[in-house]
């Protein structure tokens, strides 16, 4: 039995608008700029492919069964400037065979900074799943899969979780596969799903690379490598960025009509099936215990956290951030509440990357901005403007707490 | 092929007084040292000794201390940057030259046709003792001896651009100057640029066809600047110190540097500006500061020399180099191996292959002032900055600007 369960992540940032140290206005976030990408990320990709997704749910008869994770922020977003793609989410959710996951409402690192915060951000994004799509995720991927034991732990504790995912690093598993479901340390039911980086590589960054062996990839030869899997493991866990359908891979390399035929490639051996997380988690016993003492995550060659937290810029900005917690939880103003969480987005600090020279060219790709040091110089000017508002919020309603999130 | 080089060029240390003379300095040490030969022919002023009877003896021999680099004098006074470059700012202006210099004259004087055609039939002369393959050629004022040292002697031409007259003057060119230029660049067989930037300036106001430049960086010589040693132990609560270093003129942008001042000091008063270098816009520079209410806040020291240069990099927080025009700008690369993070123009050479400085528009003062508020607040960007940019600043090696020099010699001789 091999089962390919597919997950495909959802988000964009609200991108912060030039803002120097002489600005003075509370408005942070470039509207302009989000809209823009936001229409035209849906043109590309969300509409064409959950129209394509939708029809072969359908055409399957749901034996093709996909999940995802989307972002409270982008949520947002599609509210504001796109509806119809998140219409389109919802019709999915319809048919009974798509699963949405939980993560971070906020797509924030704040697993490692504030611990009252990630959960937090964890019941507002469960709650947003249950108004939009009628579902409460029972399974955790954290932002870009960052994952450590603590993280786990953490998550069983939070409760209400059968699986959390994670990167099958090959530094985590050593000789193990990605293909079976493990456990995490320290921890009763929890399930552990390894995403098989190697194949969902395949897919998310090779496809279009002329000068990949494999070039060009069919729906055919996937599937034989799908096949491969039986007698090795239980399952081939897909994890990939949605936006690889016509927006990474555009549609003139063929990824529309790659995934148009897979579902049938895979599904011509009876052997092989789809499944969701909860399915994969449902279906199959844990094999064994991986241990995972630091942190991985599913970013650049290093699979680790210096995409976001590799320089000296993005610690001092990630923890002055984080130090303004209680100032701006005791402000009682929702305003600089949701700003501050919106600033946690984790792509903020990986536009401060400054690793370009190896994995310079996807840095590149999603960065707004120049340079790495532009925009912490940008960042650090909104944080400073942030800071002032607490100190006068702070002077004007002492004693306030406020923890409550966009419902 | 070992090829023989004529070089032409107006300042080679130590009779230095800018950017050029560095760059002369570095390429023809690194193509020295490769094999290549080179005798290097440099305009002087002051009594030449003259022998009499032996030709090969009437031009003085000088010391270039560099190995295959014969540098000879060539009897001339002709200054870089004419007659604002530090020669001529050692001593007082005269009546006539202030008013000159008010009324925004021409900065080369006079004499200056003169001198060049007299230069020209100077090195017609030299050249008559000299064995050779190419000429090189430095920047307008030795054109007119190139062209015709290439004429008499049927070897090719190669001009390096260091600096145009729209990077010097903007849209007011010296018709003069630029005419000069434009047959210089005619006349090559290929031309030098010293960045992508200043080639297109060749190939869209000279007109000269894009096949025929090529673009050589400059390098910068970390010899005796070992690993970035810590920075001197500074006494809390000690002026931040930002650092303007280049001849203040109309193509540095003083003037943006003094407004940019100006909005710093609006959000930190523990700032001081140092403005180090001499120029035609130098007193109205020191007028502007104190008409803008800074005068107490910005330092001007004139030009700087040896100990005082590095002694003015140790102080400083941050170079900034707000070019209206800069063709490559070493003095970045310069502050780097102070470990001085950058700030730089994006009208600029180094700009266009630079990743680890701070770039902005030279107009854009409220940018500027910004970038220049952020790396004095923030140590970590500071660090970055010295850190990653002193790494990648030790990349730019005169040796590979001197393997570039001589590809491009082969391609010219069409030799292997």
């Amino acid at each position: 039995m091999a089962s390919v369960c597919f997950y495909f992540q959802v988000h964009q940032p609200y991108r912060l608008r030039h803002y120097t140290i002489f600005d003075n206005s509370t408005d942070y976030f470039d509207a302009f700029k989000n809209a823009q990408v936001c229409r035209k990320v849906a043109d590309k990709c969300y509409l064409p492919t959950n129209r394509l997704m939708l029809d072969l749910i359908r055409r399957h008869e749901g034996r093709f069964r996909v999940a995802y994770s989307i972002t409270g922020v982008i949520l947002e977003q599609f509210r504001e400037y796109a509806p119809e793609v998140l219409a389109s989410f919802q019709e999915l959710a319809e048919t009974g065979c798509v699963e949405f996951l939980a993560e971070t409402y906020y797509h924030s690192l704040s697993s490692l900074f504030a611990p009252e915060e990630f959960s937090s951000q964890i019941e507002a994004h469960k709650n947003l799943m249950q108004e939009l799509f009628g579902q409460t995720p029972r399974i955790f991927r954290n932002t870009e899969l960052v994952y450590n034991n603590a993280l786990a732990e953490t998550i069983e504790r939070i409760g209400g979780f059968d699986a959390i995912l994670a990167e099958g690093a090959d530094h985590i598993l050593g000789y193990r596969s990605p293909n079976y479901v493990y456990r995490p340390p320290n921890t009763r039911t929890l399930k552990l799903l390894l995403k098989n980086y190697r194949l969902s590589d395949d897919i998310a960054f090779r496809f279009s690379s002329r000068e990949w062996s494999e070039w060009p990839l069919r729906a055919e030869k996937f599937g034989q490598w799908i096949n491969a899997v039986n007698g090795n493991g239980y399952t081939v866990n897909l994890f990939v960025d949605y936006e690889t359908f016509g927006e990474h891979q555009w549609e003139d390399t063929g990824i529309f009509e790659f995934l148009r035929h897979l579902p049938t490639e895979i599904l011509k051996n009876p052997a092989n099936d789809f499944k969701t997380p909860s399915e994969v988690a449902a279906a199959y016993e844990a094999v064994g215990v991986v241990d995972v003492p630091h942190c991985v995550s599913w970013a650049d060659i290093e699979r680790d956290l210096s995409a976001w937290l590799g320089n000296s810029m993005q610690h001092n900005a990630i923890h002055e951030l984080y130090n303004l917690e209680s100032m701006v939880k005791a402000s009682g103003d929702p305003d600089i509440l949701a700003d501050w969480r919106k600033l946690q987005t984790s792509d903020h600090f990986y536009y401060m990357c400054t690793k370009w020279f190896a994995d310079g060219d996807v840095h590149k790709y999603f960065n707004p901005y120049d340079s790495p040091y532009d925009s912490y110089i940008n960042f650090m000017n909104v944080l400073d403007n942030l800071r002032s508002r607490c100190c006068t919020a702070a002077s004007s309603f002492p004693g306030t707490v406020m923890t409550a999130l966009p419902a | 092929m070992n090829i023989k080089t004529v070089m032409l060029g107006w300042e080679f240390p130590p009779f230095i007084s800018g950017g050029l003379g560095t760059a002369c300095y570095g390429l023809t040490k690194a193509m020295g040292r490769m094999g290549m030969e080179i005798t290097f022919l440099l305009p002087r002023i002051g009594p030449v000794r003259i022998t009499g009877g032996n030709p090969e003896m009437t031009f003085e021999l000088l010391e270039s201390g560099l190995p295959n680099v014969r540098l000879r004098a060539v009897p001339s006074s002709l200054i870089p940057y004419g007659k604002y470059g530090p020669h001529a700012s050692t001593r007082r202006l005269t009546a006539a030259e202030l008013e000159s210099l008010c009324a925004g004259a021409a900065p080369y004087g006079p004499n200056i046709r003169e001198e060049v055609q007299r230069y020209a039939v100077r090195v017609l002369q030299i050249a008559e003792s000299e064995q050779f393959d190419v000429i090189h050629a430095h920047d307008w004022m030795t054109f007119p001896a190139g062209i015709a040292l290439a004429a008499r002697s049927g070897k090719p031409l190669v001009v390096q651009i260091h600096s145009t007259e729209f990077d010097r003057s903007g849209e007011h060119v010296n018709q003069f100057v630029y005419d000069i230029e434009r047959h210089g660049m005619h006349a090559a067989a290929k031309i030098i640029a010293v960045s992508n930037y200043t080639r297109n300036i060749i190939i869209n106001r000279y007109a000269v066809p894009p096949e025929k430049v090529e673009v050589v960086y400059n390098g910068i010589d970390f010899a005796g600047y070992g690993e970035a040693p810590p920075r001197p132990e500074e006494p809390a609560g000690r002026d931040k110190v930002v650092l303007f270093l280049g001849r203040i003129t109309m193509q540095k942008g003083p003037e943006y540097f003094l407004h940019a001042a100006k909005k710093v000091l609006e959000k930190m008063s523990n700032v001081r500006f140092v403005m180090a270098g001499d120029g035609d816009k130098l007193h109205g520079t020191i007028e502007e500061a104190a008409w803008l209410g800074i005068g107490h806040k910005v330092f001007f020291t004139h030009f700087l020399r040896g100990a005082d240069v590095h002694r003015a990099y140790q102080m400083a927080d941050l170079y900034v180099m707000p070019s209206v025009s800069e063709p490559f700008g070493i003095a970045p690369l310069e502050a780097l191996q102070h470990n001085v993070p950058v700030l730089i123009s994006k009208n600029s050479g180094i700009a266009e292959t630079f990743r680890h400085a701070l770039k902005v528009d030279f107009w854009d003062i409220d940018e500027m002032a910004n970038k220049i508020v952020a790396v004095l607040r923030h140590p970590p960007l500071q660090e970055a900055l010295r850190v990653n940019g002193r790494r990648e600043a030790v990349r730019f090696r005169w040796e590979d600007s001197a393997a570039r020099v001589n590809a491009i010699y082969h391609k010219v001789l069409n030799v292997a």
